[in-house]
């Protein structure tokens, strides 16, 4: 009875092994399909501020290209300066 | 007699140099007195836009004169900014950015956020694309 028992166990504990592991790799493969779509979403987000900074960029070489100009404008017209 | 050539030569160069400089004077126009006088009074200032801005509420007087210099700020820019292929916004800016850089001491300048400031010896605070 006790043997009878104990295989039982072994068998089931066995079983039950194989189905936590199954029930592991699925919560493994969930849990990485939602950090890749997490990752997704933050790939997304710097958009934006990317944009911006290189309008900024824009100007400033703009700005650095027309500083000789506005200086010689400035002191051409020094009346409305 | 060749030293005297030389040096009535060197005399005549001098009196050229100062004839052009009698002729060039009318050219290089100055400040009116009133706009001169309200901008050491501290009623106007430069903005980073590159145009005059009110730090006071102002009189009806320097309200037209301010308007009328911007005016003619407008039309100067707007003719550059075609010379150099640029925006009028873009060359206002950058002469904005010289302006703000050459007020002097006691007069007024507008900072990026909008506070008006009182320049003094140290470097005024300017848009960080400034030169």
């Amino acid at each position: 009875m006790m043997l009878y028992q104990t295989s039982q166990l072994t068998d089931r504990s066995y079983d039950a092994i194989r189905c936590k592991m199954r029930s592991l790799t699925t919560t493994s493969l969930v849990l990485g399909a939602m950090i890749g779509l997490s990752a997704c979403v933050q790939v997304a987000a710097p958009d934006k501020p990317i944009v911006i900074n290189l309008n900024i960029n824009i100007k400033q070489e703009v700005v650095y290209r027309l500083d000789g100009d506005a200086k010689d404008l400035i002191n051409q017209e020094a009346d409305i300066f | 007699m060749f030293k005297y050539a030389k040096k009535n030569k060197a005399l005549a160069a001098f009196g050229g140099l100062a004839l052009a400089a009698v002729a060039a004077a009318p050219v290089m126009a100055q400040r009116d007195p009133a706009y001169a006088a309200a901008r050491a009074a501290g009623k106007i200032g430069e903005k980073p836009d590159g145009y005059l801005g009110f730090v006071t509420a102002p009189s009806p007087a320097i309200k037209a004169l301010v308007e009328d210099i911007n005016i003619k700020r407008k039309a100067a820019y707007t003719r550059k900014a075609q010379e150099t292929n640029s925006t009028v916004e873009q060359f206002a800016f950058t002469s904005g950015c010289n302006l703000i850089m050459r007020t002097v001491p006691g007069e007024k300048y507008q900072t990026p956020s909008g506070t008006w400031n009182t320049r003094d010896s140290s470097e005024p605070v300017r848009d960080s694309r400034c030169p």
